[in-house]
């Protein structure tokens, strides 16, 4: 418990508002929204155009195209699809691009570089 | 292709009682076990309510498809594509669906920022105490609708599945039922609880996957001829197109678009789902979670498609609308045309551990955010020590839980099924807007949060109050009024957007700024983890 109790007071003398205006949080930032906005906006739109479609072209989506396989079948289970894509796709992304910055991030908090008391200390902090 | 469709005589379906109480006593023994062993590390209000945040994301995971794959889904989504066809796997893809808004958006964000509630995140850079008693009012208002759901249905899972007809055997099953709920969570808290999902979700995913693999066998694994077995059976070539439920009127149309709007958009919001986020140590783990829940609930639902369709060309629709239980009776019928009373027994005990497993986190959901959003931040204003506010969730523990034992006797009967689909809008209502807000909006103020969640909570009880699901209809709550000047039975396609627009409103009419170092940390925290609660070890 100890432990906790220093790491929370070392988190509360962090000038944040000094890491959230420098250039590496700006780039966190910044891929993580450019990322996971516009794939949320995509696959909404392509839910509710299937909703769209399955409730006002019926005949669109009742056409078979293998033995009793219709169109409405195929497209519902390309939603698995896309939804298991989107899945696979974010974890590898945050994986790569924003995880190590993250963590670069955070140690960097953890080892005192941005505290209130003084200005950033140590040569990493660019 | 003919196929003999035997008849499953209802009466033999009795007989199979006291293999299924076996079955399900066999459950509750083993899990007993497993809740007591874990209980024993239950110290801090960390292990109560976030089981030490020890669990690794597959573990939590699992848990989390647990607590989603509700009897209402297992029972009724099979039944719906087998009575519906193609519109009851239209509604299944709206709730696998929805977890990409929890996973890209919601989960790793609010683990890092939250300790144990919903409440948490939202009050972090807002006012406290208003903040905070407007999201606890919203976390018990769709824990309420949603145990209440769970209960009710309970009752008439009971006839189905234990031939118990007379109100008094169904009123005892569900005291039983209410009992065994409230044991777990008060022994076992958050890690007891978690451990019930875990193992539930896993004999769930395993018989229907059984239950799958069968019936695909009896097709030659060919997909198109058990479609063609079902449209066989049932006589219906659109058993295979889109609007059998749906696509009735012009009003049913927009009612499902406003459903798929809430279940898109509610489940990232769902009160017990977000506190699952918290069981585990980082929020890497909080995304492998998601992960893996996405890929359990949709090969779930993928398995769902089967059975449906394998329950209408097997069983036959008739058949099952004659049945005890009419539509959830889908699963448990083909259960029994498959492997006869043991598949059934094993069917229904999974049946009754699923809605055990669900009211238990609910539960615990209730009682965590009463505990310590308004008994220890609000009552007493933040002095209560963190024993106290455990002893404290305890009670509530025992108060909800005799409050679902009374609300599940009481209701049961009553159509109740709206009441899953209202705990979504009100998630997607009062909560979505004011998480969405708060994690990515640096103006976003005190009053938009309130605005938002007062008006989303409002919007949604109200329309749903005056709509056809609870007067002016033969299937209403009360059939003999009639105020329903709404005309969907589903609110969310208006009281969604509205919450969006109030918490936007409120935010620019708003004179008071918030602190800006607060907001500077939310954002720093969420995206780094800088700071986040963590795993207590022992």
């Amino acid at each position: 418990m100890g432990h906790d109790a220093q790491e929370t007071d070392a988190a509360a003398a962090v000038d944040f508002k000094e890491v959230q205006s420098t250039e590496q949080f700006q780039e966190l930032r910044r891929r993580h929204r450019s990322f996971v906005f516009p794939l949320s906006i995509a696959f909404l739109l392509w839910y509710f155009a299937y909703v769209l479609l399955a409730d006002y072209a019926v005949g669109f989506m009742s056409i078979k195209v293998w033995g009793n396989i219709n169109v409405g079948l195929i497209l519902g289970l390309l939603q698995f699809v896309s939804t298991f894509a989107i899945t696979g796709w974010y974890v590898s992304y945050s994986n790569r691009k924003l995880d190590p910055i993250a963590s670069e991030i955070r140690q960097e908090i953890e080892g005192h570089e941005f505290d209130k008391h003084g200005n950033p200390v140590g040569g990493t902090a660019k | 292709m003919t196929l003999m469709v035997p008849a499953v005589d209802v009466a033999d379906l009795k007989d199979t009682t006291l293999l299924n109480m076996g079955i399900f006593a066999l459950f509750v023994a083993i899990t007993m076990v497993i809740v007591i062993r874990a209980s024993r590390n239950n110290k801090t209000a960390a292990d109560y309510y976030a089981a030490g945040r020890s669990f690794t994301g597959p573990q939590n995971g699992t848990a989390i498809a647990g607590d989603y794959l509700s009897a209402a889904s297992f029972l009724g989504i099979t039944g719906a594509i087998a009575i519906n066809g193609y519109d009851g796997f239209m509604y299944s893809i709206g709730f696998l669906v929805a977890w990409l808004v929890a996973l890209l958006l919601v989960a790793e964000l609010l683990r890092n920022t939250g300790k144990f509630t919903m409440a948490d995140v939202l009050s972090f850079r807002l006012k406290q105490r208003p903040v905070r008693i407007a999201a606890a009012i919203s976390t018990l208002a769709v824990c309420f609708f949603y145990l209440l759901a769970q209960m009710a249905g309970a009752g008439s899972l009971i006839s189905l599945l234990l031939g118990i007809s007379d109100w008094g055997g169904q009123a005892l099953v569900i005291v039983v039922v209410g009992a065994l709920m409230i044991m777990y969570v008060l022994i076992g808290g958050m890690k007891g609880t978690t451990w019930v999902q875990i193992i539930k979700a896993m004999l769930l995913i395993a018989g229907a996957a059984v239950m799958t693999f069968w019936v695909l066998a009896i097709y030659g694994f060919n997909l198109s001829d058990l479609l063609g077995g079902a449209v066989e059976t049932s006589g219906n070539p659109n058993l295979l197109n889109p609007g059998l439920q749906y696509g009735k009127t012009e009003t049913s149309k927009v009612d499902f678009l406003s459903l798929g709007l809430a279940l898109v958009l509610g489940t990232a919001a769902l009160p017990h789902v977000l506190m699952r986020f918290y069981t585990v140590p980082t929020a890497k783990e909080a995304r492998k979670s998601v992960v893996w829940s996405i890929w359990l609930i949709g090969i779930f639902y993928l398995f769902t498609l089967v059975l449906g369709y394998g329950a209408a060309a097997l069983v036959g629709a008739d058949t099952i609308k004659a049945a005890p239980g009419g539509v959830n009776s889908a699963a448990p019928l083909l259960a029994f045309h498959l492997g006869g009373p043991l598949l059934l027994g094993f069917i229904s005990a999974v049946a009754f551990a699923t809605i055990l497993a669900v009211v238990a986190g609910l539960t615990i959901t209730a009682a965590a955010s009463f505990a310590h959003d308004i008994y220890a931040s609000v009552i007493a204003k933040g002095k209560a020590d963190a024993d106290t506010e455990v002893k404290v969730a305890r009670r509530t523990v025992v108060v909800i839980g005799l409050l679902a034992i009374a609300g599940g006797i009481f209701a049961n009967g009553q159509n109740v099924a709206f009441l899953v689909a209202l705990a979504f809008a009100v998630a997607a209502s009062a909560n979505l807007p004011t998480i969405l807000y708060s994690l990515f909006w640096r103006r976003f103020t005190t009053q938009g949060a309130l605005w938002s969640m007062y008006g989303g909570l409002s919007a949604a009880i109200i329309l749903i109050a005056l709509s056809p699901v609870v007067s002016g209809a033969k299937t209403s709550m009360i059939p003999g009024a009639n105020f329903a000047i709404f005309p969907l039975s589903n609110p969310g396609i208006v009281s969604i957007p509205l919450a969006f627009f109030l918490g936007w409103l409120g935010t620019m009419l708003d004179k008071r700024k918030e602190d800006a170092t607060k907001q500077a940390e939310m954002e720093v925290r969420s995206l780094t983890g800088v700071g986040a609660e963590k795993a207590t070890n022992h």
